[in-house]
This record gives structure tokens, C-alpha cells and sequence, in this order.
């Protein structure tokens, strides 16, 4: 008894000193160490799911045979709403097109991403965080956005060579700066383990109304502006919460865009061009352009698509 | 007349010690899966809180702190939880059912289930408070009770590995 007891206390100081010395994502002695335990586990999760994996894809051929039905038909009203939408999307590319033309824009060229698979989930009120199977050699960075085709997902928060941790929007550690699509206001959404996360420091009169489509806001370019996030709604406790696009449907299979800041996007000397220059029309008074590389080229090549989804 | 020499049954540390710290470890390896089943996800109890609750009533032990220390460890990776967090949670109650054994042990169930309800919110309320603490803010409470009820229901089977073992070794009585 008296040894047991020597045990728990030895046990518990040392993981007391664990718990000093680790802070998850911060720069922390012991990040190697976790890095090293999840490429290890990511496998072998794999295979233990594999059986899970199965009963979930049965579950939804059951689902997909059931409710094929109720299913096609509002596909069929979906699709009938978004010919509209088509069509005004087409003529407005169109005339946006012409704008940014005439106002010498820099737009942002495509980001670069890796598609992966979520290989082990953790739920719960402590932590909301998943394993995918791509890491720092298909060129995954920490602080890398994390969508599905619903909408925005969550950051990186760590890498090893073929896996990484990806913190979603609902963990208590996540803070994301977003835009209200109606308003333009601006508001940090902030997880707390639930499933919708909180809308906090929301600037603006009349700034929010239940059905507001939530976007990311770009502000400090730590993610790319207008991703979709979710729909504004009121919560149980009064506070103003979002409804996550991204948990429409399974997060199985997502995409990480290789996105560090705005500065990636352009060549620097096209920051250098002078503002308005496609409105200048006489061509033999411009002065003669520097050798700038295509933008394609400022960017790192593209890895291989992983997974279905490409 | 000389008297035959009693044989101890002790029960090896491999059958209540290993095996269940190996089923624990890999049913939250299944349990962290990322499948939805018919529009749910898995529920994700804390496994090693069953043991946690177990072990000192079956009898004390080096090992089992030990274990239950690589057991929070694998939580602490799989839940993307602080280091030691769990660690910590899980031998706060073990330690406090080490304590209390001699007037625990040989309880009726019901009586059990108190004490395991009892021991796992205390557990729990230490990891609440400690993420609050390192995180700044506090995590939702209806998330809390959606990891503490699939736990608690899950009794039955901490009560089956003490009913189990808990007359395994006579000397423990």
C-alpha cells in the first residue's frame, strides 16, 4: 500500500512537470516529442478504424437507399434555384473582370493546396483537433487554413513528415478573424469545445442578424479573405454563435491551402508597380518594365493531389 | 501430520493490469475515428477512468500508476490535450480511491457507482479548471456533460473488472 502510494505521488509530480513544461502549439521542448507520438499513432489508427470506416460507409448506403427519394428532390429544387444564381455569376465575373482590368487591381492568384484524409479525430470539450495525412513533405506549414467543400475548417497547428494536426474552428484555442457578408462588420470567432463557435469584439452598429452568412476576413493575413464559415445564430445562452458550414456533412476528406500571408501571392516588384497603371494609355511614355516572373512562378510548385477529392 | 501448502491464486498483473489497459488504449484509438453513423459521431469517453476507478479496489499496485501515466499520455496525443493533463486526472481519482479502499472495497454497486460518479467529476472539474487556466477562456459546459455522461454510462464494465478480480488474490481480502 504504502509503495502504491510512493508511485501515484512520484506519477504525479511528474506529470504536473509535464503539464509546466508542454503549451500544445507554442514553441514548447516537448513538440518534437508529440510530433513523433502522432506520426506514429496516425497509422496505426488507420488500421484500427478500418473496421469503423466500413460500418460508417454502410450506414450511409442505408442512408443514400432510404432517403434517396426525399433526396432527389431537393436536389432538383437546388439545382432549379442555383441556375439562377449561374447566370448571374457569369455576367458578373464578367463586368467584375472589366473592373479590375480598369483599375489595375492585383488580384490574388490561385492558392496552392494538398488534399488529405482526416485519419483520427479528437472531440470533446478540451480539445477539438484532427490528424490528416499530409505533412511538411507535401509542403504543409503550420498556420495553413483548412477547408472542405463546405467551407473553412480550421488551421494547422503542427507538422511531421506525412502527418499534421489540424486545430478546428470549435477548439477552445481557436481564434479567427471573419466578416459579416451583409454588414461588412468585423467579429473574432472563438471556439469553446462546442459545436458552434462564439462571435466575440463584433464592431458595428446593427452588425449582426440570425441568418448572416459569416466569411473569413483576411485581417492579418493569416488566412485568405471571403472563405465561407457558417451562418450567424443565437445560442442557448443568449450569446451570438455560428452555425459551421463545414459541419454539413463529414469532415473526411479536406483541402489544405498553402497560404502563409499576402506577401506569397505576388512577385515583389509587382508591389512596386504603380497604382492605377492600367489606365495609363500611352504606351511610348511608360517607362520600360522590369523582367518580373509570372506570379506562377513566385509561388512553390503544387504537391501531387492526395486523396478523392481533387 | 504435515498440511499441504495453500496455493495463492494471485491473478497476474498481465490479466487485470494489461489486457484492460490495452483494450482501453485501443478502444480510444477506435472511438477517435472520424465517421459519422447515421448523421452522428462517436461518443469519446475517457476509457482509462473506468480503470482508474478499478484498479486500487482490486488491489494496490506499482505498476498500475505506471500505466495509467502512459495511458494519459496516449490521451493526452489522441485528444491534442496539454502533456500531463491527463496523466494528472486520471491518478487524482486513483490516488483517492487508494486512500479511501478499506471502506470501498466489498461495497455494493450501487455504492460503487457513487463513488465512480463522484471521482470522475473530480476529475473531470480538474481538467476543466486546468485548460481554463492555461487557455484563458472556459470550455462549454454542455460540451463537458457530453464526454462526462457517455463516461459514467460505461460503469458496467469498471464494475465487471472488480467483480472479476477483486477475490482473485485472498491476501488482498
Amino acid at each position: 500500500m504504502l509503495g502504491a502510494g510512493v508511485a501515484v505521488i512520484a506519477a504525479v509530480v511528474a506529470a504536473i512537470l509535464l503539464l509546466v513544461t508542454d503549451r500544445r502549439a507554442e514553441a514548447s521542448p516537448l513538440t518534437p516529442v508529440r510530433a513523433g507520438a502522432e506520426a506514429t499513432l496516425g497509422p496505426i489508427n488507420g488500421v484500427l478504424a478500418y473496421p469503423v470506416r466500413w460500418v460508417g460507409h454502410v450506414s450511409d448506403w442505408i442512408g443514400g437507399y432510404f432517403f434517396a427519394v426525399s433526396e432527389n428532390r431537393k436536389l432538383k429544387a437546388e439545382i432549379a434555384e442555383l441556375q439562377a444564381v449561374r447566370d448571374a455569376n457569369i455576367a458578373l465575373t464578367n463586368v467584375n473582370r472589366r473592373y479590375e482590368a480598369l483599375l489595375g487591381i492585383r488580384t490574388q492568384p490561385p492558392v496552392p493546396m494538398a488534399s488529405a484524409r482526416s485519419i483520427s479525430d479528437a472531440r470533446g470539450p478540451f480539445a477539438n483537433a484532427r490528424l490528416i495525412d499530409v505533412g511538411s513533405r507535401q509542403g504543409v506549414k503550420i498556420g495553413n487554413p483548412v477547408i472542405n467543400e463546405h467551407g473553412l475548417v480550421g488551421r494547422v497547428a503542427g507538422t511531421s513528415p506525412n502527418v499534421s494536426r489540424v486545430v478546428l474552428l470549435t477548439d477552445a484555442a481557436s481564434q479567427v478573424p471573419v466578416l459579416i457578408d451583409r454588414s461588412d462588420a468585423r467579429a473574432i470567432l472563438s471556439g469553446d469545445g462546442s459545436g458552434n463557435p462564439r462571435l466575440e469584439y463584433v464592431r458595428g452598429e446593427d452588425a449582426l442578424k440570425v441568418g448572416d452568412r459569416v466569411l473569413s476576413s483576411g485581417d492579418g493575413g493569416g488566412m485568405p479573405r471571403g472563405m465561407p464559415v457558417g451562418v450567424v445564430a443565437r445560442g442557448v445562452d443568449g450569446s451570438w454563435r455560428v452555425k459551421l458550414f463545414s459541419d454539413r456533412g463529414a469532415i473526411d476528406y479536406v483541402r489544405v491551402l498553402k497560404f502563409e500571408d499576402f506577401g506569397q501571392l505576388v512577385a515583389p516588384e509587382a508591389l512596386n508597380a504603380p497604382p492605377l497603371a492600367a489606365l495609363d494609355t500611352n504606351p511610348a511614355a511608360r517607362p520600360p518594365e522590369p523582367a518580373t516572373p509570372p506570379p506562377a512562378a513566385a509561388q512553390p510548385a503544387d504537391q501531387p493531389a492526395r486523396g478523392a477529392t481533387e | 501430520m504435515r498440511r499441504a501448502a495453500v496455493t495463492v491464486r494471485t491473478g497476474g498483473a498481465m490479466q487485470w493490469i494489461g489486457w484492460p489497459a490495452l483494450a482501453a488504449a485501443a478502444g480510444t484509438l477506435i472511438l477517435a475515428t472520424p465517421v459519422e453513423l447515421f448523421g452522428l459521431q462517436l461518443p469519446e469517453p475517457i476509457l482509462p477512468l473506468l480503470l482508474a476507478f478499478a484498479w486500487p479496489l482490486i488491489r494496490p499496485s506499482l505498476m498500475a500508476p505506471a500505466v495509467l501515466f502512459a495511458l494519459g499520455l496516449l490521451l493526452d496525443v489522441m485528444l491534442y490535450a496539454p502533456l500531463g493533463l491527463w496523466p494528472l486526472c486520471l491518478l487524482a481519482p486513483y490516488g483517492v480511491v487508494l486512500v479511501s479502499r478499506s471502506f470501498l472495497a466489498g461495497q455494493e454497486t450501487r455504492v460503487l457507482f457513487f463513488w465512480f460518479s463522484l471521482t470522475s467529476a473530480a476529475a473531470f472539474l480538474l481538467a476543466y479548471l486546468i485548460v481554463t487556466l492555461t487557455g484563458g477562456r472556459p470550455p462549454s459546459l454542455l460540451a463537458l456533460l457530453g464526454q462526462v455522461v457517455p463516461t459514467l454510462l460505461l460503469f458496467p464494465l469498471s464494475n465487471a473488472l472488480i467483480q472479476r478480480f477483486d477475490d482473485v488474490d485472498v491476501r488482498y481480502r
